[in-house]
């Protein structure tokens, strides 16, 4: 109920804020932390709940985006089945990856992401259509009422993926499915001894996640009006994916949207007033102290202070 | 296709030159993550960190290969700490070690890619030498002499680690860690410390790679990402923590990628080693000489 | 009557090492069965075998008459093997109810309220409805060994394996886990017991059989057990 009170509110701040603010660069600057929001919440399905690290953020964003492209390229098509067709061929290499490399150990599944996004990248440099290294120009179409701005437009359509992405991470980890993932996480032999089926429950995480990123970057191209594949494939995108989450806590869902909001919002400063390699280097540098000390992150920080103070407060009495 | 077989000898001439350099590069990973067990995803960085401080003693006058073995011992003293710290912060307390493991030393190679473009900027950097920029000529080919320098110490190098590994004591202790720990307590031997020297001398072989790879060619600080799948893609392939295969590995992939490269051009060479990769994972993930 | 478990002729080898060489056993419906031998003889590996987490090289394994050895483990455990681990492998991120949830929504297939009050039941028959809402990551050693045991019991097996349930446990507590084990028995459950305490091996097992090296040397009642030389040739190494 509060979950759902919740998202009411999100959904009504996402509207009033496209309705009032006037600044172009707000909803320019919002749509990478909603879009970091995204990807935080998809990386953690995976990550978070049954703990097979993902690198390949890029790969899934990247193949979603082209997918948006090409299909905008050769049939102008509108931006909702865009974002549909970019999710399904995200999840289908989701699907594939998983297949091929879950059923090894965590660090395998790591590096094989990683050459996802090579081979990603490789392929879209050499695909002359798609605009080879290069890139592609794309002409954005109107806006469609009552949006006055494109930009605005993708805003709220990000607004409202993150919501959707939120309520799906959260339904898994609160379903037997999410308490499968975290089985597997915690023994995979026990998981596997207990009835749970790890490779199939590994492989559904793994197309949700994929899914899901794939879909955050179809709007990719007409946010940019521009496509070329050094920055679709950018290290930018796994370093947020996966820092956000760690940085929040892995635990509970808030954890990502926590993560991505303070991450994002930090490259957003940083960037504009120091330089993007500053930021790449605080955000680093976070990632390592948080894994270290702090394993549960900002959610488990809050929760062990509530309880400290619960405890004072009973001893006061 | 008659442009295909006669530029061939020259590709798998190249490649096997080529070969020798990427199993040299891939010794040290072949330690910590073969034999050690530990998720090591910044060893393609480390490497790197050691061609830039190759390249900082070059610019004092020394000789990039002089260079590179002058900074193995304090690689060394760097690879302990950071198994070490690696020990103490996640091994120790067991079980989670595997997430936070890897996303660790992840963290690990951002900040030292970043740190080196800080340092450096994003330019890239190389040696000056004797043997740099100069070729040798076998019959009507010609052979970057550079090449023949790296593929001279990658030889020695293995040679010298698959000799230390099966002759010295502390060598079988490595092995024997790798196996099964209740035997190395039979021998006497404490499994963490063994670790940690057994990655120290990983590391210090990185400094002496890093000093080749500045010498093979330019280097730049984004230069580990290609590097991690062609390090991972030859360990893997040879079979966790075997020396000879790694050889056999870096061999094949060196002759593949020279290949793809006179067949297909620059743009997809990259791929080859993440493809190859993903094959042996998905089909073989034991390796060519796992058990 | 036609066996419940029959392990026919089979191997495994780990690289150049042997670790089961035609190993043969029967176990009866409702059979109280006892599988001793030295560290390393091949006890764990012939239970990973049979409850799916390795895959035998040779021979074949049939439960209920089914040939399950090329099927993987949650299907056996869907299909009655439930099994502990000699090393305690609590899902160390939940509670100790939690723990008992994952069977029961994955192998009885309960819904969550359905699940919660089967866990809770098996708790309370195990002594740990105190411990519901601990995080298992804080439980000591008795009740780390007591949590194992319900989660299998939660699978609702018709043979539960045993893999040393009682190893570090002192005297007092040997005797209540065991107190458990017959009971389970009675219920219809039949139980291998894989044990280092011989005592509680031969106090409980109607039949036992000891490996060494990957081979069965011998195979019996208790008291032949202890007559027989070979065995304690395998133990004292004399």
């Amino acid at each position: 109920m509060r979950f759902w009170l919740g998202t009411a509110i999100a959904a009504a701040a996402l509207a009033t804020v496209a309705g009032t603010v006037k600044y172009e660069y707000f909803f320019f600057a919002g749509y990478t932390v909603l879009m970091f929001v995204v990807l935080a919440t998809a990386w953690n399905i995976l990550g978070g709940y049954a703990g097979y690290v993902n690198f390949g953020t890029p790969a899934f964003f990247g193949l979603g985006a082209y997918t948006a492209a090409v299909l905008y390229k050769a049939t102008a098509l509108p931006l909702a089945l865009q974002i549909a067709a970019a999710a399904t061929m995200a999840g289908l290499l989701g699907l594939a990856a998983g297949l091929l490399t879950l059923r090894l150990r965590g660090i395998f599944f790591a590096i094989a992401t990683i050459a996802l996004v090579v081979i990603m990248e490789t392929v879209f440099i050499n695909w002359r259509y798609a605009g080879g290294a290069t890139g592609l120009q794309l002409l954005r179409p109107a806006p469609i009422p009552p949006f006055e701005s494109y930009t605005k437009m993708l805003f709220v359509v990000m607004g409202v993926m993150a919501i959707a992405a939120v309520a799906i991470a959260r339904y898994i980890e609160r379903s037997w499915v999410g308490r499968g993932l975290r089985a597997i996480r915690d023994s995979e032999e026990a998981a596997e001894a207990n009835g749970v089926p790890t490779l199939r429950l590994k492989v559904f995480a793994c197309v949700v996640s994929g899914a899901l990123m794939g879909a955050a970057g179809a709007p990719m191209p007409m946010y940019l009006s521009f496509i070329e594949p050094a920055s679709t494939f950018n290290l930018n995108y796994a370093v947020g994916a996966l820092a956000s989450p760690m940085i929040g806590g892995t635990a509970h869902w808030a954890g990502p949207v926590i993560g991505a909001m303070l991450l994002a919002s930090l490259q957003q400063i940083v960037t504009v007033t120091v330089s993007n390699e500053i930021n790449v280097l605080l955000v680093g540098v976070l990632l390592v102290i948080f894994i270290v000390a702090a394993p549960e992150g900002i959610i488990g920080l809050a929760q062990k202070l509530r309880r400290k103070l619960a405890s004072r407060r009973k001893a006061a009495r | 296709m008659g442009m295909f077989w006669e530029l061939l000898p020259e590709a798998i001439l190249f490649g096997i030159l080529l070969g020798g350099f990427y199993a040299a590069v891939s010794m040290g990973l072949s330690v910590s993550f073969g034999l050690l067990d530990v998720p090591n995803v910044a060893h393609p960085a480390i490497m790197v960190f050691g061609s830039y401080c190759t390249y900082l003693l070059a610019q004092q006058g020394l000789d990039p290969i002089v260079a590179g073995v002058l900074l193995m011992p304090p690689f060394f003293l760097l690879g302990m700490a950071v198994y070490r710290f690696y020990y103490e912060a996640f091994e120790r307390r067991g079980a989670e070690a595997g997430v936070r493991g890897i996303a660790f030393f992840f963290g690990v190679a951002l900040i030292i890619e970043v740190g080196l473009i800080l340092a450096f900027g994003v330019d890239q950097r190389m040696v000056e030498a004797a043997y740099v920029g100069v070729a040798a000529s076998v019959g009507e080919i010609r052979i970057p002499l550079r090449m023949l320098v790296a593929f001279g110490v990658a030889v020695v190098l293995t040679v010298a680690l698959t000799l230390y590994m099966s002759r010295t004591f502390t060598g079988r202790a490595i092995k024997a860690v790798a196996q099964d720990e209740p035997a190395l307590r039979l021998m006497g031997a404490d499994p963490v410390r063994i670790k940690q020297w057994a990655f120290g001398i990983a590391t210090g072989v990185s400094a002496l790679a890093g000093a080749m790879l500045i010498i093979v060619g330019p280097v730049e600080p984004a230069l580990d990402r290609v590097y991690i799948g062609r390090t991972f893609a030859v360990v893997v392939l040879a079979g966790l923590g075997s020396m000879t295969g790694t050889v056999a590995a870096g061999l094949i992939l060196g002759i593949s990628e020279s290949i793809v490269l006179m067949q297909f051009g620059a743009s997809w060479a990259p791929a080859v080693s993440f493809a190859l990769l993903l094959a042996v994972l998905g089909f073989r993930p034991q390796g060519l000489f796992g058990r | 009557m036609t066996a419940l478990l029959q392990v026919n002729n089979v191997s495994k080898r780990f690289g150049g090492f042997t670790a089961l060489d035609g190993v043969s056993v029967s176990i009866a419906p409702g059979e109280r069965f006892g599988l001793i031998g030295p560290n390393g003889s091949g006890k764990t590996t012939l239970i990973n075998c049979v409850s799916g987490l390795l895959w035998n090289d040779s021979g074949s394994i049939h439960f209920d008459g089914r040939e399950i050895s090329r099927l993987p483990a949650y299907k056996r455990t869907r299909g009655g093997i439930a099994r502990t681990f000699q090393v305690p492998r609590p899902f160390s991120s939940m509670p100790v109810l939690e723990n008992l949830l994952v069977p029961c929504q994955y192998v009885v297939q309960a819904g969550e309220a359905e699940a919660r009050s089967l866990a809770m039941d098996i708790l309370g028959r195990i002594g740990l409805a105190g411990k519901a809402d601990t995080p298992s990551n804080q439980l000591s050693q008795v009740e780390l060994r007591k949590l194992e045991l319900a989660r299998a019991m939660a699978a609702r097996p018709r043979l539960l394996i045993s893999d040393e349930a009682m190893a570090g446990l002192a005297g007092a507590e040997v005797d209540e886990v065991l107190g458990i084990l017959f009971k389970l028995n009675e219920s219809g459950i039949t139980i291998i017991m894989i044990e280092h305490i011989m005592q509680a091996v031969m106090r409980f097992s109607q039949r036992v059989i000891c490996l060494d090296a990957g081979r069965i040397i011998c195979e019996g009642t208790p008291k032949d057990i202890v007559a027989n030389l070979d065995v304690q040739r395998a133990y004292l190494g004399a």
